[in-house]
């Protein structure tokens, strides 16, 4: 506890300094917000409702993206990785897809999909799934030979194999896949929504900032970057938890 | 045998590659021509190259991508020297690694991209907010790669500067750094496509010039040409930098054991 606490305190000493700042008057120079009042306009947002309604549209194109990529991107890496066919029409494929920068889809499925849902979905869908195929298919390229022969003398048939050998074998490198993908979701989520949207986190920054009400932006500015680092937190426990066997 | 086979075996997956590339792009074009999607939905290949060549003609293309460049590649630059000044700074000072380590920690995971309102509104919409920040988001991955590298020194390596009279200065310059360089360069080489995507991002939000600008400025005209044209123009100036990167990679680590096993 003690060590946790030192160890942040850098920030602790960054917020206060940030508060004195602000309360001796640079804060209005450069439109610096004391973190009290963002905190004060962080707690009406949560009252009057506008947090949790736009955060609510924010998570679920965020979820609705990320797990379409996850179960789509999964299935397309291990079977790239266990059927040669598959493997020898898509890698090149991937190999092209994998570095364009997918934020460039931003205006394309704006002019697809509309400013709506579907467009920022569609937007995650594509950007996060490669990295999750990737880790999908090298962690079940890589998966061992030794156990896939014992399985099979032992008589697994093919399916049965893939699920009980390769796809925990694989299960390291697909994690990891998805923790790059969950980054990217909520870079992708904040960007297209700062763009082009209706409702979202991102759509409330952009009206807040252009109401000049900068303490209730700053405040959804913080909560955005602190759901990322949060996800990314909690997914690195869960993940920890479930490869827990391998030890 | 293994000697020949393995430049064969590169070359037929390049030849691979390049043949699937050429089936996608003709692909869409017979998608697009088909009826199936209308040329909003999906405009034909060739009708966005023309698009591309029109801008080039005109001097537009040639105007946007070397602002978008311009902004990519400056805020990458301060990111770099910055990133690997503050991993350095962070390993050899308590005081400083204290400071920063849980600053950088928490920042890393984090959708920086968020703060882009807030850096417009201190910094305006022109330049300096773009680069700065291209610099906020691509400094991360520096840092941590020139932290992580310089943990890896060998100790025996140290010892034995020291053992032949190596100052602190001399230790630092040519062997701290030396040593840690290739993780440093795969730091950087994270970092590149970071600073062109944030970079195109800021220019999507505020508009004005840019491949980015011009992208959101297509899209709002609903000249869905004007967009392809800007996604094949990003994809190929990613590329090009990405290639590029790996390129230095092997000239400045033409020294290192990595360089040897290709």
């Amino acid at each position: 506890m003690k060590q946790t606490f030192l160890r942040y305190s850098p920030i602790l000493l960054l917020t206060l300094a940030w508060e004195a700042a602000a309360r001796l008057g640079l804060g209005a120079a450069f439109d610096l917000p004391p973190p009290s009042a963002v905190l004060v306009a962080w707690i009406g947002l949560l009252r009057d409702g506008d947090l949790v309604t736009n955060g609510a549209a924010s998570l679920y194109r965020g979820a609705a993206g990320l797990g379409l990529a996850i179960v789509i991107g999964a299935v397309l890496g291990i079977v790239m990785a266990w059927w040669r066919p598959v493997r020898v029409a898509l890698e090149p494929l991937v190999e092209i897809f994998y570095p364009l920068p997918k934020s460039a889809l931003i205006p394309v499925t704006a002019l697809w999909l509309g400013f709506g849902d579907g467009s920022k979905i569609l937007l995650i869908f594509l950007g996060c799934m490669l990295p999750v195929t990737l880790g999908a298919f090298n962690g079940a390229r890589a998966s061992d030979r030794t156990l896939v022969w014992s399985a099979r003398s032992m008589g697994a048939g093919r399916v049965r194999m893939l699920w009980d050998v390769v796809v925990p074998s694989a299960l390291p490198e697909l994690l990891n896949g998805i923790r790059t993908a969950l980054a990217l979701a909520f870079i992708l989520l904040v960007s297209a929504e700062l763009i082009v949207s209706q409702r979202g986190f991102g759509n409330l920054i952009g009206i807040l900032g252009d109401n000049g009400s900068y303490d209730a932006m700053f405040a959804v500015v913080l909560t955005v970057a602190f759901l990322g680092f949060a996800a990314d937190r909690v997914y690195q426990v869960l993940t920890a938890r479930v490869l827990a066997w391998r030890e | 045998m293994a000697r020949v086979g393995a430049p064969l075996r590169a070359f037929a997956g390049v030849l691979a590659s390049w043949a699937v590339l050429i089936l996608l792009l003709v692909g869409w074009e017979l998608v697009a021509r088909s009826g199936f999607v209308t040329a909003y939905m999906l405009p034909p290949f060739t009708d966005v190259v023309a698009r591309i060549f029109h801008d080039a003609t005109d001097g537009n293309l040639a105007e946007s991508a070397a602002l978008t460049l311009y902004r990519a590649l400056t805020g990458f630059a301060i990111a770099a020297a910055g990133g690997t000044a503050l991993g350095l700074a962070m390993s050899r000072n308590g005081g400083v690694r204290w400071f920063f380590d849980p600053l950088i920690s928490v920042g890393f995971p984090m959708p920086k991209i968020a703060f882009l309102p807030i850096i417009v509104l201190w910094l305006g919409f022109y330049d300096v907010s773009k680069i700065s920040m291209v610099v906020f988001d691509a400094i991360f991955p520096v840092v941590t790669a020139t932290l992580a590298g310089l943990a890896g020194v060998e100790r025996e390596l140290i010892w034995s500067a020291r053992n032949l009279g190596a100052r602190d200065r001399e230790l630092l310059w040519q062997v701290m750094l030396p040593a840690a360089l290739p993780q440093i360069m795969t730091g950087l080489q994270v970092a590149l496509p970071i600073a062109l995507i944030v970079a195109v991002i800021a220019e999507m939000k505020m508009s004005g010039y840019g491949i980015g600008a011009a992208m959101m400025t297509a899209s709002r005209f609903a000249d869905s040409r004007g967009v392809f044209a800007g996604i094949v123009e990003i994809a190929v100036i990613g590329y090009v930098l990405v290639k590029g990167m790996a390129l230095l990679r092997r000239r400045l680590l033409a020294w290192h054991a990595e360089a040897s096993n290709q």
